[in-house]
């Protein structure tokens, strides 16, 4: 694999023939529900500022990957580093502290706070809540003017607007979004993803798992195919999409 | 009109009491999603600690109320969290309720254990009686106290949880712990501080409550369920409206003691019953929980669909062990060992409505009471009549229990089924005999009412009426496998699974509910009934909201899904006591046991029947094993007949082989799949697992290619483990359905 991604923002010189080390390496990470394992051997790595999109069927792995990665759910073998240091075992809150973070699948937010009360939690991350408001609004305008409201009363939307927003706010070092699309109008999902590009631009990692092959492909510098439990393919995303079908279809 | 001022100011200060235990509750419901049944145990605990360094040991109030309210109470709370609570965030809300009722007798037991009854413990105002005047009316420093700690508190827990980031992260906590965590939040931390801070309050209430009405276990234990119904009423999370509760509350029960007429019978014990009867009301007008998507969380459960064939055995099994007990006891130990089984059937009753169904009640020994009563009015000399009547009854208060409660769920359908058992312990079951119009109407009478043993013809002796009573849970076990193989049964189980779903496919979800209810309070009076019969005379005491909580636990524990645990659970509940008369020490074990194995397996649903279930299996398998250990039994029993193994030899002899042939036949199973594996791949691995918990062997790849009419891939190596791409297309399928 030679393919990487743009430098990171504080960039070393240009030419530079060492390559950066990676900033998020999964190394034949396994992981089981029970005594069913479902990933049997994870190898991945999210290069310094590149955008990296996970592709696969359902039931692949791919949000239990980054589950393993975020410290939700336990390793049974292999390792993880973020940032040259391995993290297996670290908890979730440990690892949002270092700058890791998951916008989970589904809605993540806590419905039964207010939005403002749901950007104030980033403070355990150690992040200035009244900063991450400020951003998350002008990102967001809409969610300036609900900000009083509970966060379960907001549309589907709305709520992902508000989970994608508390995660840009607070600034990550390595962002991880699961499913950003799922149940969401496709013109809510390019409004989202036009965020996820602008953050791109200015050199965030992002490591994304998603279903709307399109959309991503187009933000990603790299994609990747996950089939049952494995990573069986990276590459640029235009030839990951020649093969997108096959594996979704199986051939 | 100064009545009516002294009648408010008592029940202002009554108010703020409740209100401290309230918002103890609503803080560590709010903030751990636990809802704390053990709360007023704790609150009893409390005050005993208090009167135990203030009164008995005479240390100054000050220092006693420090560490009481500043060291023991916090710690107990930390120890509660740790030990108990912690893991329990992602159980299903049943066995959250179980482990919390378990938390409740077994701390009620210890009150018991450390503090007998058998001592009077006077415990006095802060004070004394000193007193100010405020308009003429008389208010207690004691209760100048209450009220500002209430107020107090009131303002503390509101900054701490709307203007801190602790309390920020407490509330979020519930929402959603993994997205907490993602956040940067330590939800444990949250936990144990709000735990800490949840006991204090119970205690604080404990202790400001005992004066009033006394240093009793039970009364403080259940006194500060009260507060459950201004929890309730803030919806138990909102804290002013739970203040405002508490108020509502305090006022009612002033106003209905200055007020109530004295004089009548019916009214007589009714003070009490408010609170309960304001909880249900308020639980009814609750507005209703949403149908999920999905069942809430992970199911653990295994609720086998037995077929008939082992059921008629295991039915076979029961009858024989009962002729075989009633052959080898004496005529008093027959008669205790007939409570053993009337009580089984009383627990039986909770295997469709709560193992099927997963609708927790909480009031199944008043089921059982009313039925109990119902026989002891209408069958005098064992009249089967009286049976019927008991068994309709029950059904009929059951399903009137049920209309108003079946759009209830989890910890509201307990809360109220309790709220429910409490009314019939705290005013109806007290009632004497009255008359409504032309009804006369009878429960207890003066406090206790014969009931007499069904009667059979040629039912005669303790020891045929143990044979009888086998053959009747037989019978119903057979009632409840027969319901699990119905399609009635079927949609009870989907409808526990995902209400949201069984809605969709077109069940009416609340008839089913409200037909489970029916039949399960049927089920109850009818072995409440029997039950009454063994007991001879019965009264309030045996079928108290207190009897109900180890039922349900050990019902629990012995596996709520099948009928062997309500054998289990009647063992445990009948035999239990019996130990008790063998060894007094056990008396006070005896007390903490049912609530200590209540938390230790009300995470595991399956209980101690599935665990024997599965330890015999392998035996089935193997005809050779399985005739030699029943010989075995046979002949265990038969050396019991001929009085050369008695008392607890016997037992465990008894115990002993067919544990042996178990784990013989496991061996042996073991052994057999070793040697599978070694040569052509273990045959007893169902074909859907193949892939996942083994590799396929290339005939089942070959197989199913041929099947699905693939063409066979040229390279030859079909082997998941190790093949980075290019996994074949049922590889691929298996390993995806893992997920």
């Amino acid at each position: 694999m030679t393919a990487l991604g743009p430098a990171p923002a504080p960039a070393p010189p240009a030419g530079d023939p060492v390559p950066a080390p990676p900033l998020v390496e999964l190394r034949g990470v396994r992981a089981a529900y029970g005594t069913i394992e479902v990933l049997h051997g994870v190898d991945l790595s999210l290069m310094p500022g590149e955008v990296l999109a996970v592709l696969g069927p359902n039931g692949a792995g791919k949000t239990t990957m980054l589950n393993v990665l975020a410290g939700l759910h336990p390793l049974s073998g292999g390792d993880v580093f973020v940032a040259g240091r391995r993290t297996n075992g670290a908890s979730a809150a440990d690892l949002a502290r270092v700058g890791l973070c998951l916008v989970p699948e589904g809605r993540g937010i806590f419905p039964n706070l207010t939005v403002r009360e749901n950007l104030r939690m980033a403070a355990h991350a150690g992040h200035d809540p009244r900063a991450v408001e400020e951003a998350a609004y002008e990102r967001f305008p809409r969610l300036a003017q609900r900000r009083r409201q509970l966060a379960g009363t907001l549309s589907g939307g709305e709520q992902q607007m508000l989970a994608l927003a508390r995660g840009l706010a607070t600034d990550p070092a390595v962002l991880v979004l699961d499913e950003l699309s799922m149940g969401l109008a496709p013109l809510v999902v390019e409004e989202l993803y036009g965020q996820v590009a602008e953050l791109a631009r200015r050199g965030v990692s992002i490591l994304v798992v998603e279903q709307f092959a399109r959309v991503v492909l187009g933000v990603a510098d790299r994609a990747a195919i996950m089939l049952g439990g494995r990573v069986t393919d990276v590459g640029a995303p235009d030839e990951i999409e020649s093969k997108l079908s096959a594996a979704y279809l199986g051939g | 009109m100064d009545q009516f001022l002294q009648a408010t100011i008592t029940g202002i200060a009554t108010a703020a009491i409740l209100a401290v235990a309230a918002s103890g509750l609503v803080l560590t419901y709010t903030t751990t999603g636990i809802f704390n049944f053990a709360h007023g145990a704790i609150g009893m605990l409390g005050a005993f600690a208090y009167w135990q360094l203030r009164f008995d040991w005479g240390w100054p109030a000050p220092v006693a109320l420090l560490v009481v309210l500043g060291v023991l109470a916090p710690l107990l709370g930390v120890a509660i969290e740790l030990v108990v609570m912690r893991g329990l965030h992602d159980a299903p809300e049943a066995a959250r309720v179980v482990v919390s009722v378990g938390l409740l007798a077994a701390l009620l037991g210890l009150g018991l254990w450390v503090w007998p009854t058998d001592v009077a413990r006077p415990l006095t105002r802060f004070w004394g009686n000193e007193h100010i005047s405020v308009l003429g009316v008389r208010l207690t420093w004691h209760e100048v106290v209450a009220i500002l700690v209430a107020a107090g508190l009131a303002l503390g827990l509101r900054a701490l949880l709307y203007g801190t980031r602790a309390g920020l992260a407490m509330r979020a906590a519930v929402d959603d712990r993994a997205l907490s965590m993602l956040n940067g939040a330590r939800p444990h931390r949250s936990a144990v501080l709000a735990w800490a801070i949840g006991c204090t309050c119970a205690a604080l209430a404990g202790i400001l409550i005992s004066p009033a009405i006394g240093l009793m276990h039970v009364n403080l234990t259940l006194m500060i369920v009260n507060a459950y119904a201004a929890a309730m009423i803030g919806r138990l999370r909102n804290l002013p409206m739970t203040f405002a509760g508490a108020v509502a509350l305090g006022l009612l029960d002033a106003y209905a003691l200055t007020y109530l007429p004295t004089d009548s019978i019916l009214l007589a014990q009714f003070r009490f019953a408010i609170p309960v009867i304001l909880l249900f009301a308020v639980l009814l007008v609750l507005r209703q929980d949403r149908l999920r998507g999905h069942a809430a969380r992970s199911t653990r459960e295994v609720v086998p669909r037995p077929g008939w064939s082992g059921s008629l055995a295991t039915a076979a099994l029961f009858v024989a062990a009962g002729v075989v007990a009633a052959q080898i006891t004496s005529a008093p130990d027959a008669v205790a060992v007939q409570k053993i089984v009337a009580v089984a059937i009383i627990a039986l009753s909770l295997v469709p409505l709560v193992g099927f169904a997963g609708q927790l009640s909480l009031c199944q020994m008043s089921f059982a009471g009313i039925g109990a009563v119902v026989m002891a009015h209408h069958g005098h000399g064992g009249d089967p009549v009286g049976l019927l009547l008991a068994t309709v009854v029950a059904g009929a208060v059951g399903a009137l229990v049920a209309l108003p409660t079946v759009r209830l769920a989890g910890i509201y359908l307990a809360l109220a089924t309790a709220a429910f058992a409490m009314m019939l312990d705290l005013w109806i079951f007290g009632l004497r005999d009255f008359e409504v119009g032309p009804l006369s109407i009878s429960i207890f009478g003066t406090g206790s009412v014969a009931v007499d043993p069904i009667d059979v013809p040629g039912v005669d002796s303790a020891h045929d009426r143990l044979v009888f009573l086998s053959v009747v849970f037989a019978l119903l076990y057979l009632l409840v496998v027969a319901i699990r193989r119905s399609t009635f049964g079927q949609r009870l189980l989907a409808f526990k699974d995902s209400p949201a779903a069984s809605a969709t496919l077109g069940v009416n979800t609340m008839l089913v509910r409200l037909a489970v209810f029916t039949l399960s309070a049927a089920m109850a009076g009818f072995g409440g009934a029997l039950y009454g019969g063994t007991l001879g005379a019965v009264s309030a005491q045996n079928f108290a909201f207190a009897q109900s909580l180890p039922l349900l636990l050990l019902a629990v524990v012995g596996g709520i899904g099948t009928a062997a645990g309500a054998l289990v659970a009647g063992v445990l509940v009948g035999g239990l006591p019996l130990l008790v008369e063998v060894a007094p020490w056990f008396e006070n074990v005896n007390r903490v046991l049912p609530g200590t194995m209540g938390i230790a397996l009300g995470r595991n649903p399956n209980g101690i029947a599935h665990q024997i279930r599965v330890g015999l299996a392998p035996l089935r398998r193997q005809p050779a094993l399985l005739a030699g250990t029943v010989a075995g039994v046979a002949a265990v029993v038969g050396l019991r007949l001929a009085e050369v193994l008695t008392g607890t030899p016997f037992a465990l002899a008894l115990a002993a082989v067919p544990a042996a042939g178990g784990l013989a036949a496991q061996v042996l199973a073991a052994r057999r799949a070793a040697g599978a594996t070694a040569t052509e791949g273990p045959d007893d691995v169902p074909l859907e697992w193949a892939g996942i918990v083994r590799p396929f062997t290339a005939e089942e790849v070959a197989t199913m290619d041929r099947v699905l009419g693939l063409e066979r891939r040229p390279e030859p190596t079909p082997s998941l483990a190790g093949a980075p791409s290019g996994v074949s297309a049922p590889a691929r399928t298996a390993a995806g359905a893992g997920r």
